[in-house]
């Protein structure tokens, strides 16, 4: 039997880093556009983050201080695998603190704290193609792309204006990249739509099981899809979070009890818990849940 | 009080602690072996070899083992640790002609150069529950007799002596073949990429896909020309050496689906052909890949694409049962931040239906 072995440094072999480093660098020269890439089988199923992993260990170095979020949280069950596999791979530090970090990947948002230049944002997708739920065919998609014709889309955002009164997209909100691919942003809630605008940080976007790569390069323009008349606006409930009374995040709903109880906290839990440690506090206290220790 | 979530590490730990725990079952009861699992649920380590894309009995045994006897997460765990392994290079084609052949069959002809030969199958086994294998139940030896010095011909090769069937297309030595695992998938995908990708494929998708075209949904009308099931040598070109060394020999099972003809005004008629290959015993899988081969060929020969089964793009793009069970459980992650930006959504509308609902109230009240 052929025992699995030592693995290299980030898991994956150096051949396939190059391939993959080969298809980020394309997709920066050519912002928003998507790069095919030879995805493989990671140690993780295809939907629960292989392509930001792939994208994560083919850039990380051992210098690199890396920070892994699911809902904006570093307590979420897969995003705590995820560090784990790195830190056990790679050895490399791993870190809560947006600031601190080198390499983000993340599950559904944009940290709130702003980034900085030399970090790296990798999002997880789960669908590349904004156009998908439009046109299913990967063949005519692509065409639709090399052409530029988006037309489709800004029938489907009419339609929701005819229909609801309003775009009907609160997650996933195509943007157009560098005023020429409309791109996916993944699935994060449209609220953090503008903090991919003119960013510092370079965001690299990999998915896996669909085997597509693309990239926001620095400071590139990032429009949210819109029309005149109906311009894009963000969307955030209207409450302070409970815990740090910070009235600019992205707030979770937590349902407290079967009365309609409910509580609206930060999503962002380093943003939050940086917040509560510096003074701010809010309706709530968070008392960290300690867990009784089993043998 | 509020009580954040935390501690998802330990809850991890404890979960893959009591897995671990449910999977050796009740201690009091011998632990299964791999030689076991090899040994006795051969069928099972075949298809786990076959969509796991890795010939390694032993491994596949394991990965049963690990897995619980789930075998997609078995077929994942193969798949998983393939991917870790360097590439030395691609091994001459095998040839099928010369296999070592322990089950051979052919449903178009009643006999054929090396005869029919049944071999181990389930066919023609009255599906009645054996009570007596509940209990250790030793077999009769199998029959044996001296093997045919007789050659086996494969039936698509006598077929084409006539022309009676397209020919094959010749391997170009100059053009390498695909490799899905290497280089992206694009559309359109040719027929190497395409057998690549159905090798891979789930068999109870193929097996449905196949169904669909036997009941008319993009219908080709197959016989099974041939069905083969054996051993096959598999030969290396080393650079060092100059030619081609045996490394082994490993345990294929192929199906040539001899299907409807094609004709025009300046090409005789002849049947098409449909192909399946795969590791082990795997009849249901080669037979499904086979008719799903044909089908898929459709562009090729000019057919007109109505069905799913047809359609290379909806074919490709779901076979593969390691990218759709991850795609379909990823459900299971959290996912309430967008969920909360649709209950902001919905909310809205609901507010501004009511309102407009009383203020027409209001009006006609008026």
């Amino acid at each position: 039997m052929n025992a699995p072995a030592a693995y290299n440094f980030a898991y994956l072999d150096e051949q396939t880093k190059r391939m993959i480093r080969r298809a980020i660098l394309k997709a920066i020269a050519i912002p928003g556009y998507q790069v095919p890439f030879a995805s493989s089988e990671m140690p993780m199923p295809y939907g629960w983050g292989t392509g930001g992993v792939q994208v994560t260990a083919a850039i990380l170095g051992p210098e690199d201080v890396l920070k892994v979020i699911d809902q904006g949280s570093d307590d979420t069950t897969n995003a705590i695998s995820i560090r784990k596999f790195f830190a056990k791979t790679a050895g490399v530090a791993t870190t809560t603190s947006t600031v601190d970090a080198t390499v983000i990947q993340t599950r559904h948002r944009i940290p709130e704290a702003p980034l900085h230049g030399g970090q790296v944002l990798v999002y997880q997708v789960p669908i590349p193609e904004p156009l998908r739920f439009l046109e299913p065919r990967e063949t005519e998609t692509r065409r639709m792309h090399a052409l530029g014709e988006y037309g489709l889309m800004h029938v489907k955002l009419y339609e929701d204006i005819a229909r609801f009164g309003h775009i009907a997209t609160s997650y996933a909100y195509p943007v157009k990249v560098n005023a020429r691919y409309v791109m996916d942003p993944s699935p994060t809630p449209k609220f953090d739509n503008p903090k991919m605008d003119n960013c510092p940080a370079l965001q690299l976007f990999g998915a896996g099981r669909e085997k597509r790569i693309y990239a926001i390069p620095p400071h590139t323009q990032v429009t949210s899809l819109d029309f005149e008349d109906h311009p894009f606006t963000r969307y955030r409930f209207n409450a302070p979070c409970a815990l740090c009374v910070a009235d600019d995040s992205y707030l979770d709903e937590i349902v407290t009890d079967d009365k309609g109880g409910r509580m609206f906290v930060c999503s962002d839990t380093d943003y939050c818990e940086t917040r509560q440690a510096s003074g701010h506090r809010g309706s709530e206290s968070a008392a960290p849940h300690k867990e009784r220790a089993h043998g | 009080m509020y009580v954040a979530v935390k501690g998802g590490e330990r809850a991890i730990e404890n979960a893959h602690r009591l897995l671990a725990h449910e999977r050796r079952g009740d201690r009091a009861v011998p632990e299964v072996s791999l030689a076991q699992i090899a040994g006795q649920l051969g069928l099972a380590v075949d298809r786990v070899m076959a969509e796991g894309s890795l010939y390694d009995r032993e491994l596949a045994a394991l990965a049963i083992k690990q897995a619980r006897g789930d075998m997609i997460e078995a077929i994942f765990l193969v798949r998983a640790f393939r991917a870790t392994l360097p590439r030395f290079g691609a091994t001459e084609p095998v040839d099928t002609a010369r296999m070592q052949v322990r089950r051979r069959i052919s449903s178009t002809f009643k006999d054929i150069p090396g005869g029919q030969i049944l071999g181990p199958t389930f066919d023609y086994t009255h599906r009645l529950l054996d009570p007596q294998l509940a209990e250790e139940l030793t077999p009769e030896p199998p029959a044996a007799s001296d093997a045919s010095p007789a050659a086996m011909p494969r039936v698509t090769d006598i077929l084409g002596l006539d022309g009676l069937i397209e020919p094959s297309p010749k391997a170009d030595a100059d053009t390498p073949v695909g490799d899905l695992t290497r280089e992206p998938l694009s559309f359109p995908a040719d027929r190497d990429l395409r057998l690549q990708n159905l090798a891979r494929a789930d068999e109870g998708f193929l097996l449905a896909l196949g169904y669909s075209s036997q009941r008319g949904y993009g219908r080709n009308h197959p016989f099974a020309g041939e069905i083969r099931f054996g051993e096959v040598e598999v030969e290396f070109l080393a650079e060092d050496v100059g030619f081609a060394v045996p490394l082994g020999s490993i345990t294929l099972t192929e199906c040539q689906m001899v299907n409807q003809f094609k004709g025009s005004t300046t090409e005789a008629p002849c049947f098409t052909r449909g192909y399946g290959l795969a590791f082990g015993q795997s009849e249901r899988k080669t037979m499904s890949m086979a008719l799903v081969d044909r089908s898929l060929r459709a562009r090729e020969l000019g057919e007109e694409v109505i069905a799913p089964v047809q359609d290379e793009e909806f074919v490709m793009s779901h076979s593969d049962n390691v990218q759709a069970t991850g795609f379909v459980e990823h459900l299971k992650l959290p996912h309430y931040v967008d969920f909360q930006s649709e209950l902001g959504l919905l909310r809205k509308l609901r507010k501004e239906f009511f309102e407009a609902a009383d203020a027409d109230m209001q009006e006609a009240a008026e």
